[in-house]
């Protein structure tokens, strides 16, 4: 590739060569015989030319999209494997713009900047040199007009890298208030503020506008001082080399090769401009993928497997604490739960249910003490192994776009028939085959949907599916009418049975589910025991609880 | 999937989602693009006309320096030669740095005068754009998913201005260099032009080709770049899902699969360049080679000056570079159409919910409500409510219950006005809701959901965000009043604590409980709450029960919920079914009957336990 980059160069620097040499020769002495092997020279530089950038950018689209193409994957990859702390923190556009926008600006400019960055300074370096070698003379007033291109270039350098910079920031705010905008439209029309909202947004645009405008500025006084500088050049070329030739130190054939020499630099110094440009695009985006790239997963998994899980689970002294918070999450929990035993978590809003139970297949990690999974402690064993032990369904229901089928069989590729429809029967989710397509039906964002209670069913019916050892549910029939909720209870009473539970609960009914409650306070487990005893003994729990206190009597009794 | 070459099926988004388009649509839709770029440009038509101006100056000035050279050398230099003075080559030097220097100015004014004609006109089109998504209706948002209107007002915004700023320098430089070294050419030698020009038909034939072939990979690109994104949005959006159910070696698989098509799609377009670009180089040096060969043999037999052969060899340099620029400016213009067409259909996209011409006077509202023989029913849908008739008394709290689809959020919609009835009205105060203007009817009824929508910010401008002029007081107050003052207060920035990315800091209950202080503080005359309540534990519930009964005591409210505990506060209970109401009184009475909602309560209380 770059052989025939730097041969086309040679090839397109000798053709006014050949020129020079039919003007000095033939056309000067009446030559006539020399014209035409001098001219047939020209055409087969000519041609070799073309061939030769012919085969440098055919060559060249492999290697740069394969480039391109690789890094994606691994950047998909790397995001896949990062936990929830990160995902959490970053909004999925900005992930996206890293794999869209930033990679192929990358990718123009590894394709067609650093190429013609190379050849450009590669031209200008050969061309100056010919013309030094030429005529001297000349030859350093072309090269010296090298200097203030060099210096400027540096300067606007700078400058540009802070405006563009400034530029995607401001597009990034912008973007930002869009998406959010997009997301709350129900929001913003229930309180009638779409005035309000607008007002915002026009104050945003209009500082892309101002910065961008600031932007076409000192590019365009940078552009053009790179258009004069080549062109003032070639004027003192010609008064200078006239001069010469009226002088005598100079024959007329090389003054024309010499200023289609000159001529041909124009093209490399104004094009010089945008290459910086775009390297400077390029390396911001580079910073910005590296970025990404470069988080350490800090949740990675560990040698050991389980081998025939019994789904035993025990929390000893755990403790979590986000990175720079002042009060830990949750802190000193100990639990103990028996294979096959069901416990409910039951808390107080914001009391670290939802931490506790993602603490168990490792979607976050703790920070104090360990969780173990029958003896092993879950940062030992590696990450299949765990999630296969460990089945989760989450308040907020995931659908991928994908069929229906595919969605329920994420965690178990080998699900036959028989499994789902029993787990679909667990779930109260048999909908799903009167959906158009039945099981294949395609869901999600892209497909047909769903109501939140008829999502939430199918997340069940998926973590149901897995046969877990250990099943994890985080709040999973909120959004379910009171008798679906009493169907699902009932079926999953059955799954429980041999399965190890941990269940959150805001309800007395899903609390039932379980052997025994957890009673989380404060970050920490305050009281372990069975539903009746504690809803007795302890007034904390019947104040979470206790649905059927009356409101009167309780106002009565303050 | 098509669309139908007859009736309307391509007008507004819907041709967004059609693979293939017959000629007729795609003919309709260039015109509605068209019209579109037509709008936005029209208040530029000056600063056009002037732009015009400068580049034929500017593109002239650099014509005119190969030419100059040329004279030089033919004029300037013989007179030296034959021992005269160096007069004629220095006016003829100061003329082409004086050609430099015009050049140089036009194009830097050019530039400029570009450059904010494009922004103003990006501007004008964000703004455009942004206010009608947020003018269309929610049955729209409910079909054009979040991640479209993104990428309308990002991806093809910027496609745009990518060809305003960019693409349109690019094209006009090239065809005036092209014109003008025609003309050039002509004008110094027309034998030695005609060999010069021969192979242009040739070259606009190539082009032509390179075009048809470009624009089918473009096509290829954008669809392959599509699925790569949606593939990658929904796996990090669900990634939680992802990471629990070892989903990340199938999900590998795909996203591979995917960035590999994109991957040969990307390819083609480059090969189809790495063809264009050394054919045209090809056609510029093979004219290049016999320019040389017959002007040098012209100029043996003194029919051309050897300066007016260098300039020959000069302007064709200049002929064949701006070429690259065409080709760059092909895939510009195609993105910037693409987009341009997109973004026509959402203008052209009428909000189902249409403010009143002439709206009612309401300057305040007592809050009865009155459905008369309401209908409603999705477009080519079943009827969700066939035929409703409700009163709704100022100042009620009425309690709807049934199983789901019995139409209960349909019919608040209704009366927050979301959607219109297909038939019969919906009144406040007697007023029908389609002749209030928008700020009265906001500032009358406020719905709260389920979905508790935080924006980025503090807490106390959510609180606010239904009242800006609210002052603290008011703002903590409402707080006080819902029962979430006290995990606001414990927070270590209290009120002025950052919600973060959609409320992610918070959990569903603590985002529940900031929208209701919000709902009340915008203190309307009518009160709706779907599944208002459904993320909170039990005691939060309680406060916020016992806090609606002050709040709801002076204002009508309409509450939904599964969960019977907040049907114990209202005045009145509507069952539904299908759509109908299947009793409607006193909830003491309805408890004691024997109907299905004390059958709902009898196993409410029973799973209470």
């Amino acid at each position: 590739m770059w052989a025939a980059a730097v041969l086309g160069i040679a090839a397109a620097i000798l053709t006014p060569l050949v020129g020079k040499e039919i003007i000095d020769g033939p056309v000067a002495h009446g030559d006539q015989d020399a014209l035409l092997p001098l001219g047939l020279l020209a055409l087969a530089l000519g041609v070799a030319e073309a061939l030769l950038t012919f085969l440098r950018r055919w060559s060249q689209a492999a290697p740069v999209l394969g480039l391109e193409t690789a890094i994606r994957d691994d950047l998909y990859r790397h995001l896949q494997r990062l936990p929830m702390r990160f995902h959490d923190e970053w909004q999925s556009g900005q992930l996206l713009s890293r794999a869209t926008t930033d990679l192929s600006t990358i990718r123009r400019f590894l394709g067609f900047g650093v190429l013609f960055l190379v050849m450009n300074v590669l031209q200008l370096t050969t061309v100056t040199v010919v013309l030094l070698r030429m005529y001297w003379p000349l030859g350093l007033l072309v090269a010296g007009s090298a200097i203030p291109v060099i210096i400027l270039s540096n300067r606007f350098e700078k400058r540009y890298i802070r405006i563009s910079r400034q530029v995607q920031d401001e597009q990034g705010d912008l973007a930002t208030f869009v998406e959010e905008s997009a997301l709350g439209v129900r929001t913003i029309k229930a309180f009638g503020r779409r005035r309000h909202v607008a007002a915002t947004y026009d104050g945003l645009a209009g500082k892309v506008y101002r910065t961008s405008l600031e932007k076409v500025r000192l590019s365009s006084r940078f552009f053009t001082f790179l258009e004069v500088v080549p062109n003032v050049t070639l004027a003192m070329v010609l008064l200078l080399g006239a001069l010469a030739v009226g002088g005598g130190w100079l024959t007329l054939g090389t003054l024309v090769a010499f200023t289609t020499l000159v001529l041909q630099l124009v093209w490399p110094v104004t094009s010089l401009g945008y290459i910086l440009a775009m390297g400077q695009e390029a390396m911001t985006s580079a910073d910005r993928v590296v970025e990404v790239l470069d988080t350490v997963p800090e949740i990675d998994g560990g040698a050991q497997v389980v081998a025939e899980p019994r789904g035993h689970l025990r929390f000893e002294g755990v403790g979590f604490r986000f990175p720079g918070a002042e009060r830990p999450v949750l802190r000193d929990v100990w639990l103990e739960v028996e294979p096959g035993e069901t416990i409910a978590i039951v808390g107080a809003t914001g009391s670290g249910k939802t931490t506790l139970t993602a603490l168990v297949p490792r979607l976050v990690d703790v920070t104090a003490g360990r969780v173990t999974v029958d003896g092993h402690d879950v940062r030992d064993l590696s990450l299949p192994s765990l999630r296969s032990v460990v089945a989760t369904a989450f308040e907020e229901a995931t659908l991928f776009s994908m069929s229906v089928r595919e969605n329920l069989t994420l965690g178990r590729g080998d699900a036959t028939d028989e499994e789902i429809r029993a787990a679909l029967e667990i779930a109260q989710a048999t909908f799903a085959y009167d959906l158009p397509w039945g099981l294949d039906t395609r869901i999600g964002e892209q497909g047909m949907s769903l109501s939140g209670g008829q999502r939430q069913r199918l997340a069940l019916a998926r973590a149901v599916l897995g046969r877990p050892r250990i099943l994890v549910l985080d709040d999973t029939l909120s959004a379910l009418d009171v008798e679906t909720e009493a169907l699902v209870e009932e079926a999953l009473r059955a799954v429980l049975a041999d399965a190890t539970g941990l269940v959150v609960a805001h309800r007395a009914s899903t609390v039932l589910l379980a052997d025994r409650v957890a009673l989380l306070q404060d970050g920490t487990i305050t009281h372990v025991g069975r539903h009746a005893d504690l809803l007795a003994e302890v007034p904390e729990y019947r104040a979470l609880l206790a649905q059927d206190a009356d409101l009167d009597q309780e106002e009565a009794l303050r | 999937m098509s669309v139908e070459a007859t009736g309307d099926g391509w007008r507004g988004v819907a041709a967004e989602e059609q693979d293939h388009l017959s000629d007729r649509v795609s003919l309709l839709l260039r015109t509605r693009s068209r019209r579109l770029l037509g709008d936005l440009l029209r208040p530029h038509r000056r600063g056009m006309a002037l732009l015009v101006a400068i580049i034929v100056l500017s593109s002239a000035a650099g014509l005119a320096i190969p030419y100059l050279v040329a004279v030089g050398i033919d004029d300037g230099i013989p007179p030296m030669l034959r021992g005269g003075g160096p007069g004629t080559l220095f006016v003829i030097v100061a003329a082409v740095v004086a050609a430099a220097l015009t050049q140089a100015l036009t194009r830097q004014a050019f530039l400029r005068l570009s450059g904010r004609i494009g922004q103003d006109i990006l501007l004008e089109l964000r703004r455009r754009v942004f206010d009608h998504f947020q003018r269309l209706s929610l049955s729209f948002h409910e079909k054009y998913t979040s991640g479209r209107v993104i990428s309308r007002l990002t991806s093809d915004v910027e496609a745009i201005a990518e060809l305003l700023a960019s693409g349109l320098d690019g094209l006009v430089t090239a065809v005036l260099t092209l014109v003008g070294t025609a003309a050039m050419l002509l004008l110094l030698d027309a034998h030695l032009a005609v060999v010069a020009l021969l192979p242009l038909p040739l070259l606009l034939l190539f082009t032509r080709w390179f075009r048809r072939g470009s624009s089918v990979t473009y096509r290829r690109t954008r669809e392959t770049v599509a699925l790569v994104i949606v593939h990658f949005v929904e796996s990090m959006t669900g990634i939680r899902a992802v990471q629990a159910f070892r989903r990340e070696p199938r999900n590998q698989e795909i996203f591979e699969r995917l960035n590999q098509d994109y991957r040969d799609a990307n390819m083609r377009g480059m090969r189809l360049v790495a063809v264009f670009m050394p054919g045209v180089k090809l056609i510029g040096n093979v004219t290049v080679a016999a320019v040389l060969l017959y002007g040098g043999w012209l100029a043996l037999h003194d029919a051309v000056t050897v300066g007016v052969l260098a300039a020959f060899l000069l302007y064709l340099r200049q002929f064949y570079e701006p070429m690259q620029e065409i080709s760059q400016f092909y895939n510009t213009l195609q993105s910037a159409s693409a987009a341009l067409e997109k973004l026509s259909g959402v203008l052209e996209e009428e909000p189902a919910v249409a403010e009143p011409r002439h709206p009612a006077a309401l300057p305040y509202a007592k809050g009865a409500v009155r459905f008369e023989a309401v209908e409603f029913a999705y477009p080519d849908g079943p009827p969700i409510i066939p035929a409703l008739d409700l009163e709704l008394p100022a100042g009620q709290t009425m309690a709807v219950v049934g199983t789901t689809g019995a139409g209960k959020t349909t019919l608040a919609k209704l009366i927050s006005r979301f959607y219109d009835p297909v038939d019969g009205r919906v009144l406040l105060d007697g007023v029908d809701l389609r002749d209030l203007d928008e700020a009265a009817l906001r500032r009358s009824v406020v719905m709260v959901t389920q979905e508790n929508f935080l924006f980025s910010g503090t807490i106390a401008e959510n609180i606010r965000f239904g009242r800006p002029d609210a002052t603290d007081e008011e703002v903590v107050a409402a707080a006080r009043a819902i029962g979430a003052h006290a995990f606001v207060a414990a927070l270590p920035d209290g009120y002025d604590t950052q919600v973060g990315k959609r409320g992610g800091r918070m959990s569903a209950g603590q985002r529940q409980l900031v929208a209701f202080a919000r709902a009340f503080l915008a203190d309307p005359a009518v009160l709706i709450l779907d599944e208002a309540t459904s993320s909170l534990d039990v005691p939060s519930e309680r406060l916020v029960q016992r806090a609606l009964r002050t709040i709801l005591a002076d204002r009508t409210a309409v509450i939904i919920a599964h969960r019977l505990s907040t049907v114990e506060i209202a005045d009145r209970v509507l069952v539904m079914e299908g759509g109908r109401v299947v009793e409607d009184g006193p909830p003491q009475r309805l408890i004691a009957g024997a109907g299905r909602f004390a059958r709902l309560h009898r196993a409410w209380v029973e799973s209470l336990a």
